[in-house]
């Protein structure tokens, strides 16, 4: 099999989804033999990737190329791809990816399955992706190749990708033929945030399950009681409820503390990111298959708006 | 202007799942269904644009005949007519197919703009928008937080982008974006909304009508189940206040993160 990995490219460092994307490509070339192709439009990146086990890392340069552009981005893709005609092509499941590959899959009309977690390598290829927001994992399978693929953040562990060494292949590409309609401009951050999460050692995150504006009170006494923050889930903050330095998450921030009580929260991926690395994770859903009970060091099927109450007298007392 | 709004009908986030006896579908009988979250500030930006210039707001359903009512709730929220394609003739297309599908269909329309929720809460593909901008040869923008009419030509979007860094882009029109959930304050049908709602139209029609019976299939669902756990976790279990002196004994003792 004949696999095409592409390496994001994020201010001339390798985006680190992407590259974890590598270990499938491997695994998947050590079961079913073929070649692993790298594709980068970045020679400091193509350079760095000279230390894994690649059979060829191809860097395309263009001055449209330099800072993200989807439709430069799919047409040299274009070329890559009816170049060396690969069986499989692999992205990580990143925002760039969520804005450029669809329209890639749609020109080429080769299927793209997005956001994997996984592949299971039998007679055929399996890949695994979850459905209903993580209430449910499925295996997918396809009637014939190629195909695109791309890999939720942590699904491969980058330092298990072999190392080896392989050759760069650089060259300029032209875009004559493209007719460019979507026009970036700069990037910029939003006014910084007001409370420092990072430094917190006990957040109380409430989710949906609080219902309603009303039961923010008792949230903000029971942060108060344990010397925590109070933090969220995106539907508190787009609500208005909580002012949007609230939000943990991909679109939020990330978090560490010694304590994660989450509270009415389904555990979806994109929030999950912003706190696994909590120290102690303690999980309250009436939904015993919510899926963040999978995270949880300690795990209460309940109301939070009946145990909320509860834990404030507790502490009181 | 003439904007379509893509809008799907979801099983409701606090609906348990259980899945079927086939292990490839889940069991219906027991979900409500709803209109897909990004989907409705996806609506609602439509209308909010259609106030601020002279605009048709059409929504474009695909989907089983139960999702007739997302058509009519949008209707009742100030969207003008509908366009609804029923799935009974192929009901487990892949994504690449059913953007053909309802490609196929607004060819015909010539939309300003389409819109559509970024990513749905079932199947989560994250790719309808962008695969309709491609079919339809229109600009693009994902992740949309935020736009600016700009003149007859272009439309300027803000765009969410990874930790809480933005970006604007213009767009030429005409222009497929997918909205992110919390760009705006969805409205809720008005009475008077849900009155006038029952004399607008909706065109329905079957894949086969479309001309589309030989799209099919690339991708196939092997199985489904439900996920494992791999971490060990420590139940606690009583009534409310047996489980807060549980856990507040665990935070002083175990975890010992409290003063
Ligand atoms: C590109 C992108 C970026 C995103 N970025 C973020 C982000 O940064 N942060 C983020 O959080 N989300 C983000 N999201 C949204 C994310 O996918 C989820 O939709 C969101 O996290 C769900 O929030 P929730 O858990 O509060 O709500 P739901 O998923 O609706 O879960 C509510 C939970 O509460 C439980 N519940 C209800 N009532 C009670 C009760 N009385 N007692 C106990 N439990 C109860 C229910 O069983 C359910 O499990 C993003 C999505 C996308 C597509």
């Amino acid at each position: 099999m004949k696999i095409l990995i592409y390496i994001e490219d994020n201010d001339n460092k390798i985006n680190s989804n992407s590259l974890e994307s590598l270990k499938a490509a491997q695994e998947i070339k050590a079961n079913k033999s073929g070649q692993v192709y790298a594709v980068t439009f970045n020679d400091i990146i193509a350079n760095e990737l000279t230390r894994y086990d690649l059979d060829k890392i191809y860097s395309f340069k263009n001055s449209n190329l330099d800072d993200y552009s989807p439709l430069f981005f799919i047409k040299a893709m274009e070329n890559m791809i009816e170049e060396i005609k690969p069986d499989i092509i692999i992205f990580g499941h990143t925002y760039q990816t969520r804005d450029w590959v669809p329209r890639l899959s749609a020109r080429l009309d080769i299927p793209f399955i997005s956001d994997c977690t996984g592949i299971k390598i039998e007679d055929d290829l399996k890949f695994v992706r979850q459905l209903y927001q993580g209430k449910v994992t499925a295996d997918f399978t396809v009637s014939s190749f190629p195909l695109i693929l791309s890999f939720q953040s942590g699904s491969f562990r980058a330092d298990q990708i072999s190392n080896g060494s392989s050759e760069v292949n650089s060259s300029n590409i032209d875009f004559n033929d493209v007719v460019n309609t979507i026009h970036p401009d700069e990037k910029f951050q939003e006014s910084e945030s007001e409370v420092d999460l990072t430094q917190a050692d006990i957040i109380v995150s409430i989710g949906r399950g609080i219902g309603k504006e009303d039961n923010l009170p008792m949230v903000n006494e029971l942060a108060e009681k344990l010397g925590g923050n109070v933090a969220s889930s995106r539907p508190i903050v787009d609500s208005g409820w909580l002012e949007p330095y609230h939000q943990i998450g991909s679109s939020g921030q990330t978090v560490s503390p010694k304590l994660y009580i989450a509270l009415g929260m389904s555990g979806a991926i994109q929030h999950v990111v912003g706190m696994k690395g909590s120290q102690n994770i303690v999980v309250i859903n009436k939904d015993s298959n919510a899926p963040f009970f999978e995270l949880a060091d300690y795990a209460v099927v309940g109301d939070i708006l009946e145990i909320i109450p509860k834990m404030i007298e507790v502490l009181d007392s | 202007m003439k904007i379509c709004v893509l809008m799907k009908q979801v099983p409701d986030k606090d609906s348990s799942i259980k899945i079927s006896m086939d292990n490839l579908s889940i069991d219906e009988s027991i979900v409500s269904f709803t209109t897909n979250e990004s989907d409705a500030y996806a609506l609602e930006e439509a209308l909010q644009i259609k106030e601020k210039t002279d605009s048709e707001v059409v929504i474009c359903t695909f989907g089983k005949d139960s999702a007739i009512q997302v058509v009519k709730d949008g209707l009742a929220k100030g969207a003008d007519r509908a366009i609804f394609i029923s799935n009974k003739d192929k009901e487990d297309l892949d994504i690449l197919s059913i953007g053909k599908i309802i490609s196929k269909k607004l060819l015909d329309e010539k939309f300003d703009l389409v819109l559509s929720g970024l990513q749905s809460d079932d199947d989560g593909n994250a790719q309808l928008g962008l695969i309709i901008s491609e079919l339809l040869n229109t600009s693009h923008g994902s992740l949309v937080m935020g736009t600016e009419i700009d003149g007859n030509e272009s439309i300027k979007v803000k765009r969410e982008l990874e930790n809480g860094w933005f970006q604007w882009s213009k767009l030429d029109l005409p222009a497929s974006l997918s909205i992110q959930s919390g760009i705006n304050t969805p409205r809720y049908a008005s009475l008077k909304g849900i009155m006038a709602m029952k004399k607008k139209t909706i065109d329905k029609f079957t894949i086969d009508e479309l001309g589309c019976s030989e799209i099919n299939s690339k991708v196939n669902l092997d199985k489904m189940y439900i996920p494992q756990k791999s971490k060990s976790t420590e139940y606690i279990d009583g009534n409310p206040s047996e489980i807060a002196e549980k856990l507040v004994d665990i935070f002083k003792n175990e975890m010992k993160v409290l003063g």
